[in-house]
């Protein structure tokens, strides 16, 4: 544990596994993690591939149940819940921003924006008016009406990075968010999780770029399926 | 997700792929429009056959005399006895005793041998009053039909169906010529018109008519009883009125109960119903072809939205990670499916009724829409969307939302 402080975590892991079963081939991809993550923190998961990164960012994002152990999110025990449950969780907790961008290339960018507000069932006018505030606040206010194919590859990963804001979710899932990005795009949307992490959220990014994962406050390195390294980074420092 | 939105979200990706919703929902088309066109060609014909029988008179009551017993104690059939007089007829004819019944047409029937110079035929002799055109809903083509005064005086005068005067008279005019029966030359007044119909077999075109009195002379019948009373009730709404009337007229008059009556009423409804009877069949069998064209529209509706569920896999895997449950996927795909059924149906409908106006003259088939028929269509093509977007939208549904979003 890199923090001691009183607050309870906002994502408590305890021995989790994750084995995939193909046939009669076992693969077990996590062998016991065990690890603690307090709000406003920013935490970089860095790892080789294969190393089992992906598949515990599944398990943070309650994309899938661990197959042993306890995952406690916002005080909530998540590892033993239905998908029907899982997916309500997500829509509450979690902002995903993932490496494809995902958007939906039919609709416009508020309209992605607003997707996860569609499922929590919040009225329609609200929802747009939520959408196009998470949009300034990533700097597209004037791109809100534009769809994805009309955006360059950077605003189209800040669209998604509003559309993880939009439903104020406890934790920001950031799996490899700038590996299909140039350099510059790349620096845009750190700063952006920057900017977000100073005003308090915390942020689960998944890396394999060890400079990237240097923007973060605690580096996790995973290989093998197991913590090998828990530290803070030179950022630990910077105020919340 | 309310069911709005999901409507919405439904018509969003059907216009999304116009193109392949069209060819989707062709099989919808194809299969409602023929349904539609068939039933319609059913109840067309059904209508024509209707509309035949009440060119023969479909307001019609045939009142045919009871069975006799001999003295042997052998029982006759229906018509055997002669129970029905002259003044039977006279009386139902009357206003106020049948006040539905427009006209009475009381008539004897025997077979004769005609000759006409070198020819001889044989047929049958119906003797009559003049209202047996109008009852009988049959015309001239050429001539005249007898008047109450030769009924009267018992003219020899003779009335030829279109059959018998050209075997009797061949091609020549046969008005004026003259026929000999039993002996009595008579003078041919008219020829009747065509009736391109038959009742119970024999042709109505070949039969020769004659004033009743003559009739009664030639065949030298002495009662005035008659085989057959044509009743004509004033309007198809009074039928069943006159009937009532004619039957407890006739009941007062015979001095009997109506349940043992010595006399039987029929309608025409009965050749209504045979007719119709081979009518529906055809329209079943091909209703039936038609639900099977459906059938494989359906299937053609499940086999693009499970395509829909392959291509839009990423889709459902971020709708999913992002709070969709598997309720509301399944939902949304499900709702797509329909639509397209529905919109297939309507469509359909559309094709249809373009068809029913554009077809009839084409093959000389009516057709005839029915709200029902247009009702069951729609319901029809909205159940098949549904019931074929079930086994998609489950997979949909079920699809976890890593595999979904991992895929290329």
């Amino acid at each position: 544990m890199s923090a001691t402080t009183s607050t309870p975590p906002i994502i408590g892991l305890d021995g989790v596994r994750k084995t995939y079963r193909t046939g009669s081939l076992e693969f077990e991809a996590l062998r016991g993690i065990d690890t603690a993550i307090r709000e406003g923190e920013y935490v970089a998961v860095v790892g080789p591939s294969g190393s089992g990164k992906s598949t515990l960012m599944n398990i943070l994002g309650c994309l899938d149940n661990p197959t042993a152990g306890s995952y406690l999110l916002a005080g909530e025990d998540v590892s033993t819940m239905s998908e029907a449950q899982l997916a309500e969780v997500r829509n509450r907790r979690i902002g995903f921003v993932f490496q494809q961008f995902n958007l939906l290339a039919g609709l416009p960018a508020w309209r992605n924006v607003e997707l996860p507000l569609v499922y929590a069932g919040l009225p329609r006018q609200e929802r747009r008016e939520r959408a196009v505030a998470a949009l300034e606040r990533v700097g597209l206010a004037d791109r809100t009406a534009h769809r994805p194919g009309e955006l360059s590859g950077g605003q189209q990963q800040r669209v998604a990075v509003a559309r993880a804001l939009v439903a104020e979710p406890a934790i920001i899932l950031a799996d490899e968010p700038t590996g299909n990005l140039d350099s510059r795009s790349t620096a845009d949307v750190l700063d952006l999780l920057d900017g977000l992490h100073d005003a308090g959220r915390t942020i689960v990014l998944i890396t394999h770029e060890h400079d990237v994962a240097g923007r973060a406050s605690r580096n996790l390195v995973i290989d093998d399926g197991r913590i090998v390294s828990d530290t803070p980074t030179a950022r630990a420092g910077v105020p919340a | 997700m309310t069911w709005v939105e999901t409507l919405r979200a439904g018509a969003e990706a059907v216009r999304a792929h116009r193109m392949r919703s069209l060819l989707t929902m062709l099989g919808i088309v194809i299969g409602i429009a023929s349904v539609i066109l068939t039933v319609g060609f059913g109840q067309g014909a059904q209508q024509q056959v209707r509309d035949e029988i009440d060119a023969l008179g479909s307001n019609l009551l045939i009142v045919s005399p009871g069975s006799s017993t001999d003295s042997g104690g052998m029982r006759g059939g229906f018509g055997s006895a002669t129970t029905l007089t002259l003044e039977d007829a006279a009386a139902i004819g009357d206003d106020t005793a049948a006040p539905d019944v427009r006209r009475v047409a009381p008539t004897t029937s025997s077979s004769a041998s005609l000759t006409a110079g070198e020819t001889n035929w044989t047929t049958s002799l119906v003797g009559t009053t003049p209202s047996w055109p109008d009852v009988r809903a049959r015309s001239l083509a050429s001539g005249r039909f007898f008047t109450a005064d030769e009924v009267a005086s018992g003219a020899p005068v003779v009335v030829l169906g279109p059959d018998t005067a050209s075997e009797l008279l061949g091609l020549g005019s046969p008005v004026g010529q003259t026929v000999t029966i039993a002996g009595q030359r008579l003078t041919v007044i008219g020829v009747l018109d065509s009736s391109g119909a038959s009742e119970s077999g024999g042709s109505e075109d070949d039969q020769a008519i004659l004033p009743i009195s003559t009739a009664q002379a030639l065949t030298g019948a002495t009662s005035s009883s008659v085989s057959t009373i044509y009743v004509e009730a004033a309007s198809q709404a009074t039928l069943s009125a006159a009937y009532q009337e004619v039957q407890s007229l006739l009941a007062t008059r015979h001095g009997v109960t109506t349940t043992d009556a010595d006399f039987g009423i029929s309608t025409q409804e009965s050749l209504v119903e045979t007719a119709n009877s081979t009518n529906r069949t055809l329209t079943v069998l091909l209703t039936g072809i038609a639900a099977i064209s459906l059938l494989v529209g359906g299937v053609g509706v499940m086999n693009i939205m499970l395509v829909s569920v392959t291509e839009r896999i990423r889709e459902i895997g971020l709708r999913k990670a992002l709070g969709a449950t598997p309720r509301v996927i399944g939902r949304q795909f499900l709702v797509e499916a329909s639509m397209l059924g529905l919109a297939g149906g309507v469509v359909g409908l559309l094709v249809g009724v373009v068809g029913s106006w554009v077809l009839p003259p084409l093959i000389d088939q009516p057709v005839t829409l029915s709200a029902l028929a247009v009702g069951a269509a729609l319901l029809t093509s909205l159940a098949l969307g549904v019931g074929f977007g079930v086994y998609p939208a489950s997979r949909a549904a079920r699809l976890t939302p890593i595999d979904a979003l991992r895929s290329e």
